[in-house]
């Protein structure tokens, strides 16, 4: 029950839902709501994986899996976007899609075993820093350093920069974007697929890094859901989602470990006592996405920040006019 | 000079799209129809790309669901579940009202009817005729419970009951868990005792000292229930008066809001409703196949009740012929290798008809240029 | 004087939409340094047109020459290359973001880095040689419609534009405002702007244009013909074919008892600012109160909480009942109509039938209820009954209310809300983009209803019909009634100092 141990574990695990999150507040930035994050995680996490083991190259892996993403993200974008359907459905089909292929592929592959099939790293003397070197810096798979660039350069990325601008733009009024030549579909199709890349991305993490292998039916346990979820609470903020993330996967690494030791100080522990009763800890990360998005959503209605006003809507030129 | 010149490459042909106008009649059913032969299409595809043999696959499908009386009689059975979760299902959707959780809502529901006998709530040997309306009653109790967690956090919070009803999906599996990996579990193993005979749903094979050729049908009471409430649902929707505003919020919430309709109270009414439905799945599935409480109770009814209910347009009485056909594709395909086509052949299909949605709206044509 | 080319030329326009035809061979030019009036009635095609000039649309068949120059523009960021810029009537600014974020909205500098500081001083000194105050570091969101028309004008300046497309620019302007406006617009033509002012105002079309074009129903009825000396019946000739301009009869009228008392009502609207401050205004039967102003002082929240669709502080009686606060059923059910802005997101249902549509309001009541169920017999009676005697032109009663067009979903909406038989109608911009059939229609709608004794408020920014229809003005400014006058012998300048804040103008006698 160390502190450190639990909190580097919490930002390692984190760091998946912090990819997915961070795709799906570009996508939806951009005015498309993808619930199709689950299944495209779950086809990177095959891909990363099969891949990265078949050939001995896990960069290879890691490509094919945001590509695996990216291309379910596709499929979304053209029937949301071009043919103009709902896209909660569409997303939602996609995650049928993307869960059932990636079954089907999987099928046979043998699960854990192996290690991590990415690299995994110490930083140098920030290391050293008591507790946050610990936690931060040591020991931790490339892809939670690729975390920690991520979230600055989103942030800069959408309020800082001129495409930034556009983009959101495209999500709040795309009337007046287009109105100025700003291509709204090609930005909603990049944004949509560039979310799919990096649940693609956040699914490799899984399968690559943090819990090395495949495993079937259990491979995201719901984590591509967590993190749509993740976006409300964080109210479409890079900074906001990465506390979230880390959060949330800190504690389901505690509920983890509360089923561990015999006793807690003397006391004992409940739940190695009686086994079933673990099954309530293993409750908490799920109820705690619901009690986290009470507070994002009355958050919302009480700063009168809200979602982007197009998110959801399919972005059809003006026909007849008004 | 010319300013702004065409960056399109000059083909000989385009692909125009006209808005239209009036939807012809048909058109939604061949739409849906040609969907799903592409969608079959493309599996068959996707199928022969890691090896398998598609032909031999649908074939055996057919063969599996509907080549005999009695393989027909286990179609209907695995189609019974699927009626109430894809009721469920369209209820909640006719109501823009996306309700993903029709998983968690059958375990709930079968947790509840377990819960009479296993708890138990009824002395063992009560005669059949109380213990199956009290589980009925708990099935459809419990899942509108766990229903209407979710409708109360939309009403009051405006909370996205997507992401509510998907975390309540595995709270409640891990609710199950508990009681079969604890209280319930019989010698260790995570599953229930069996159910004493007074609770099981009567089975047409219970009918073949009367009728011999009844005899090893488990189409069970349970596919009565769907049917009726297949049409009850329909008559809900269509000629009373919450059915008209459940119709009317689903099509513009502002309208009708404008026109008086309480729209808080008919989401935790519709959450409630879609809930016990799919609660009746779970039912239905404890009390009538399976006749005990386990572990996975579910090979994702809930979620095939998302895609039945998409594909019959959410028109109740569509549901069934849906449920019937995916009752058979779930049936066949627990003997097809891999074991994840039938999940995949699913995902398919629903992305296909979604997809197929677009030419309700606009015609296509192609026109030379 | 040598040939000076024209700065915009347009021929043969064709454009079609499925079921018609916008414009029918429209031929429109446009002299560099000259205001010229685009006339028409709603759905004439005038802004088909320019949406085709400005390269939102393109046109079916014809050619477009851009100082004398042939063109295409395959996108607006084309024609905004080619100096045109267009101001829509529904403004393309993004609520959420700065004024300076705004103008720089779809520009290819800066490149990359948003470095806000630089650009805002370059546009307030653009705004300063132009004579139009603006603060480039304010939201969107914040700024009054008449700024935010500012904004507008500026991003195209901002651009380079040369020639401005201006679509219905009063439509959301007090008397003053629009004085202003076109001021403004004198002295960017002296500068060597030209300006295409698409309107249907006969008055200020008069009044700013040097020529004028009118489309009737997709063709031009008269070509850049010179304003100077055309009389408002000319130019309705023109418009419609026939010498109209309204003249409805109106009967004096008797007001009874006073059927809607508002006191003391104060409101927030949805950004959460104050929008309605202490209101106190009467309504009696019989008798039109027309609420005047400019958009955005408060009249869609007066009518919110009159209809209970906002929730407010203060006393709202209808008929002594008091509706303030309560939700829009207990509004209904004290015998509150309402005819809402928004006749497709609010007042209908898109993809449900005419029928069902029909019976938004009447569903609770015998006969169409029957307890819990729906006499879906008679309901089905009761809306062919109303189609025809309402004239809704729809091939069926299980057309989709989304195909009507705008005059026959309205005529719909009024079909249901008059067979309630209300004590109160709310008529919120009840004529807005219609054509004037549907106009005549609707005002011969509200005038019958106040002969037969309802009491209605008139809610409008269009000055011309609330002098026409009501009885009593009252003006409405920054959620505060600031005066009620009689309609008769009304003066609208008057009117229009009342509707600008201007102090010292009207007191609020309900």
């Amino acid at each position: 029950m160390n502190p450190e141990i639990i909190l580097a574990a919490g930002v390692a695990s984190g760091t998946i839902l912090l990819f997915a999150a961070i795709g799906e507040i570009f996508s939806e930035r951009a005015g498309v709501i993808n619930l199709g994050v689950e299944g495209m995680m779950f086809v990177g996490a095959l891909a990363g994986f099969k891949v990265g083991v078949d050939t001995g190259n896990p960069w290879l892996g890691l490509v094919l899996a945001m590509a695996a993403g990216g291309a379910l993200a596709l499929l979304h974008a053209i029937v949301s976007i071009h043919f103009q359907a709902d896209q909660i459905v569409s997303g939602l089909s996609l995650t049928f899609l993307g869960t059932g292929i990636a079954l089907v592929l999987g099928e046979g592959l043998s699960g854990a075993g192996g290690g991590a099939l990415l690299p995994v790293l110490t930083i140098p003397l920030v290391s050293s820093i008591p507790f946050i070197g610990k936690v931060f810096f040591s020991n931790q798979s490339i892809l939670v350093y690729v975390g920690y660039l991520l979230v600055p350069a989103a942030w800069f990325w959408i309020h800082h920069t001129r495409p930034g601008l556009h983009l959101r733009a495209v999500g709040e009024y795309p009337t007046a974007a287009d109105a100025l030549g700003i291509n709204v579909y090609r930005l909603r199709y990049v944004y949509v697929v560039f979310g799919g890349v990096l649940a693609g991305l956040a699914g490799a993490a899984i399968s690559m890094a943090i819990t090395p292998g495949w495993f079937a039916n259990q491979e995201t346990s719901g984590q591509g859901w967590i993190a749509v979820g993740l976006v409300i609470f964080a109210q479409w903020s890079p900074f906001r989602a990465l506390i979230g993330a880390y959060l949330i996967a800190t504690i389901r690494r505690l509920t983890l470990d509360l089923q561990g030791p015999p006793d807690f100080f003397g006391i004992p522990n409940p739940f190695y006592v009686y086994q079933p009763s673990t099954f309530f800890l293993d409750m908490l990360p799920y109820v705690l996405v619901i009690v986290v998005l009470v507070i994002g959503s009355r958050a919302a209605l009480r700063r009168r920040l809200g979602a982007p006003a197009a998110l959801g809507l399919p972005y059809v030129r003006g026909e007849r006019g008004h | 000079m010319t300013i702004g010149t065409s960056r399109r490459p000059a083909l000989p042909f385009a692909i125009t799209a006209e808005r239209r106008l009036e939807t012809p009649r048909l058109l939604p059913l061949t739409t849906t129809l040609g969907a799903v032969g592409v969608a079959l299409v493309i599996s068959g595809f996707l199928i022969l790309l890691i090896g398998g043999d598609p032909i031999a696959s649908f074939g055996h499908i057919i063969v599996s669901a509907f080549g005999s009386v009695g393989v027909l009689s286990d179609t209907l059975v695995k189609a019974t579940p699927l009626i109430f979760t894809g009721l469920a299902c369209a209820l909640a959707f006719r109501m823009r009202l996306w309700n993903i959780g029709a998983e968690g809502q059958f375990y709930l529901g079968a947790w509840g009817a377990s819960l009479i006998v296993l708890a138990p709530v009824v002395p063992p040997g009560t005669p059949g005729i109380v213990t199956i309306p009290l589980m009925v009653l708990a099935g459809l109790v419990a899942g509108a419970v766990w229903g209407f967690i979710a409708g109360w956090l939309r009403a009051r919070f405006n909370v996205n009951e997507i992401i509510t009803t998907l975390m309540l999906n595995y709270i409640a599996i891990l609710w199950v868990r508990f009681w079969v990996f604890g209280p319930w579990s019989e010698g260790g193993f995570q599953l229930s005792r069996q159910f004493p005979k007074e609770a099981w749903l009567p089975r047409l094979t219970d009918l073949s000292s009367v009728l011999t050729v009844f005899s090893g049908l488990t189409v069970h009471l349970g596919l009565a229930f769907g049917i009726v409430a297949a049409i009850l649902v329909w008559f809900v929707l269509k000629r009373t008066r919450k059915g008209y505003e459940i119709r009317l919020i689903g099509d513009n919430p502002q309208a009708a809001n404008y026109a008086g309709v309480n729209i808080r109270r008919n989401i935790m009414l519709v959450m409630l409703a879609s809930g016990g439905l799919a609660g009746l799945a779970g039912m239905a599935e404890v009390g009538g196949v399976v006749h005990r409480m386990q572990d996975a109770i579910s090979p994702g009814y809930g979620f095939t009740g998302v895609i039945i209910a998409y594909l019959a347009k959410f028109n109740p009485l569509y549901v069934v012929f849906a449920a019937i056909a995916f009752g058979a594709l779930i049936l066949a395909g627990r003997e097809i290798q891999p074991a994840g086509i039938p999940s995949m052949i699913q995902g398919v299909i629903l992305f296909c008809v979604i997809a197929s949605d677009v030419l309700l709206r606009y015609k296509i044509r192609l026109v030379r240029r | 004087m040598t040939e000076t080319t024209l700065a915009v030329e347009m021929r043969g326009i064709v454009k079609r939409f499925p079921g018609l035809v916008a414009n029918d061979h429209v031929d429109f030019d446009l002299r560099q340094g000259e205001v010229h009036a685009l006339l028409g009635e709603n759905g004439a095609g005038k802004s088909t047109l320019m949406n085709i000039l400005a390269g939102l649309y393109h046109a079916d068949e014809g050619e477009i020459l851009v100082d004398g120059a042939p063109v295409r523009f395959v996108s607006p960021r084309d024609a905004i290359a080619a100096g045109l810029g267009m101001i829509h009537q529904h403004f393309t600014l993004v609520p959420s973001l700065t004024v300076t974020e705004n103008i720089l909205l779809g520009l290819d500098e800066p490149r990359f880095r948003l470095d806000l500081a630089r650009y805002e001083d370059a546009i307030r000194k653009l705004a300063e040689e132009v004579g139009l105050r603006v603060d480039p570091s304010a939201k969107v969101w914040q700024l009054s419609v008449g700024e935010q028309q500012r904004v507008e004008i500026l991003k195209m300046l901002y651009r380079g534009a040369r020639i401005l497309i201006m679509d219905e620019p009063t439509a959301v302007l007090a008397p003053q405002e629009t004085e202003e406006l076109f001021r403004t617009l004198r002295g960017m033509t002296s500068r060597g702007e030209s300006i295409v002012f698409i309107s249907h105002k006969l008055d200020e079309v008069l009044a700013i244009a040097d020529r004028i074009t009118v489309l009737r129903r997709g063709k031009v009825t008269a070509s850049g013909t010179p304003a100077a000396g055309k009389t408002k019946p000319d130019l309705a000739r023109l418009m419609v074919g026939r010498e109209v301009l309204e003249s409805i009869e109106k009967v004096p009228s008797v007001p009874g008892a006073v059927v809607l008392e508002l006191d003391g009502v104060s409101a927030v609207n949805d950004k959460g600012l104050a929008a309605l401050r202490d209101v106190a205004l009467q309504v009696r039967s019989g008798e039109i109160v027309g609420l005047a102003g400019v958009a955005g002082n408060g009249q869609s929240e007066l009518a919110q909480v009159v209809t209970g669709l906002r929730p407010c502080h203060g006393r709202i009686h209808v008929q002594g009942r008091d509706v303030a606060n309560r939700p829009a059923i207990v509004a209904i059910e004290s015998g509150v109509a309402h005819v809402p802005e928004d006749r497709n997101g609010t007042g209908s249902a898109p993809n449900l039938s005419v029928a069902d549509n029909m019976i938004m309001k009447s569903y609770r009541l015998p006969p169409i209820a029957n307890g819990w169920f729906l006499n879906v017999v008679i309901a089905r009676q009761r809306a062919e009954e109303l189609k025809a005697e309402y004239e809704v032109a729809a091939p069926t009663i299980d057309t989709q209310a989304r195909l009507l067009s705008g005059g026959n979903l309205q005529r719909l909406i009024f079909a249901r809300e008059i067979t309630s038989e209300p004590k109160l109608i709310v008529a919120v911009q009840p004529t807005r983009g219609l054509d004037v059939g549907a106009i005549e229609t609707v005002h011969r709608l509200l005038l019958a209803q106040r002969a037969a004794g309802t009491a209605i408020l008139l809610v409008s920014e269009d000055l011309d019909e609330i002098l026409a229809l009501a009885d009593r003005v009252a003006v409405i400014y920054e959620g505060r009634i600031a005066g009620v006058v009689d309609a008769e012998g009304a003066d609208v300048h008057e009117l229009g100092l009342m509707m600008t804040g201007t102090p010292g103008h009207g007191s609020a006698v309900a």
